[in-house]
């Protein structure tokens, strides 16, 4: 089994590994570097608990492989808001809407849902409904999650 | 689950990826986007030697479009560039249509379409994408470079015409002909998940107005890509109208040959390819009929 050096920025921080060719970058994340707030349910890329964005761009970690992010700027959900004592707009409106109760299936919905509000600044609730198809949660029946997400994007307006 | 161990070669160059190949062809493994094959390793279903990932060769990262409006894609493009792309949606709109259906965007940012091509799932939307628009298929080799007709190259469930020291480079698509319409429609218990049933229909329209050639693929309706012939023989020639629809549609319904799984039997599946062929149908000759004009 190859072992690789691996070179990647984090939330705008330089960490270097050295890893197994096997290692997931999801794995990566919480193991090597401590990360825990990108979470891991599925492991094979149907519950989207694990998306994290890779240059700018959400993707399942469970399905890359850490070496292959060498190079790479990788965000996570502890990068989302500017300081600890305060809450990215979109994790805001999470909680103002009572978007999450076990919180699980969260951080892996703001990190798709953060660049799908980008791409999208004033989406209707069907569009919303179909970015967040991706994302499995089994506590809140999606609605208010739907909500969040539109009062989210109502005050960005 | 994890995946088990194995060595790993990131080549820069096509080149290179070639020379990897003819020496260890048997033992690698091509890793793409890894949507599909990564599931495959963590669920340890498959234990290849050796990952070759194609990640890092840029020149396999391509859409070229010809005045004549033919296509080229490389094989390393995502399928969210494809999405994106107004030269796409302009020359192969049926592409276009294609790729919101495909899974969901964390898939797509990630997912190729050489992946998904040589990954040959008879679920997939892009392998019958790519027979519905008479696509080619570009293998390159140490032996050298072949093409195959995208029709040929799926030869049974997750099998190609590919060999193991062969690489699959690039999708072509010939230029969509002048008064063509399409469609592709599909019925998923979610967004983005697995369909029931799947088509993608293509209908070019002749000086009269009748049917020059129709085309009719579906997805889960057997090991490979199914054209459904008998159908498109009944739309060939004839003069387009809602009965002539029902009627391919009634005789596709007896060539789809899907499985029962544990959300819907066979016989649903069945009667969900007859009722998406006439949607399909009726899309395609109202979107001919506007090229017409």
């Amino acid at each position: 089994m190859s072992r690789h050096s691996v070179s990647t920025e984090v939330n705008g921080r330089l960490y270097e590994r050295e890893v197994d060719a096997r290692l997931l970058l999801s794995d990566f994340l919480r193991h090597e570097l401590g990360l825990t707030g990108t979470h891991v349910g599925c492991e094979h890329g149907v519950c989207g608990a694990c998306t994290v964005l890779l240059d700018g761009e959400p993707v399942r970690s469970c399905l890359i492989f850490a070496v292959q992010a060498d190079g790479r700027k990788l965000a996570t959900v502890e990068g989302l808001a500017s300081s600890p004592d305060e809450l990215h707009p979109l994790q805001q409106a999470f909680r103002d809407a009572h978007g999450l109760q076990c919180g699980f299936c969260t951080a892996g919905i703001l990190m798709t849902m953060v660049p799908f509000l980008e791409e999208n600044p004033a989406p209707t609730e069907t569009q919303v409904r179909e970015a967040l198809s991706g994302n499995l949660c089994r506590c809140t029946g999606y609605q208010h999650i739907v909500d969040a997400v539109l009062l989210a994007a109502e005050r960005r307006a | 689950m994890k995946p088990p161990p194995f060595d790993y070669l990131a080549p820069s160059s096509l080149e290179e990826a070639l020379d990897v190949l003819a020496e260890k062809g048997g033992e690698a493994k091509l890793l793409a986007g890894g949507q599909s094959l990564v599931p495959v390793l963590n669920f340890r279903l498959a234990q290849p030697a050796l990952l070759v990932d194609l990640n890092r060769i840029a020149e396999l990262d391509y859409i070229d479009v010809d005045e004549a409006g033919a296509v080229r894609i490389g094989a390393m493009t995502r399928q969210r560039a494809l999405e994106r792309d107004p030269r796409i949606a302009a020359s192969a709109p049926l592409l276009a249509e294609t790729m919101p259906l495909i899974a969901h965007p964390q898939i797509r940012n990630r997912g190729t379409i050489g992946g998904s091509l040589a990954h040959a799932d008879p679920a997939g939307e892009l392998p019958v994408a790519a027979v519905a628009l008479d696509g080619e298929i570009v293998l390159r080799g140490r032996r050298g470079e072949r093409t195959v007709a995208a029709a040929d190259f799926f030869v049974g469930l997750m099998t190609t015409a590919m060999t193991e020291d062969e690489m699959l480079c690039e999708l072509r698509l010939p230029a969509t002909p002048k008064r063509t319409g399409w469609s592709f429609r599909e019925i998923a218990r979610r967004h983005g998940d697995y369909a029931h049933a799947g088509v993608a229909a293509r209908m070019t329209l002749a000086d009269d107005g009748t049917i020059a050639r129709a085309r009719l693929v579906y997805l889960s309706a057997g090991e490979v890509p199914l054209s459904a012939t008998a159908a498109t023989g009944v739309l060939d020639g004839g003069a387009p109208c809602e009965e002539l629809f029902a009627e391919a549609a009634s005789t596709a319904r007896g060539e789809v040959d899907p499985s029962d799984d544990i959300h819907a039997t066979a016989e649903f599946k069945k009667h969900l390819a007859e009722v998406l062929t006439r949607r399909a149908l009726a899309a395609a000759w109202e979107r001919a009929r506007a090229a017409q004009r």
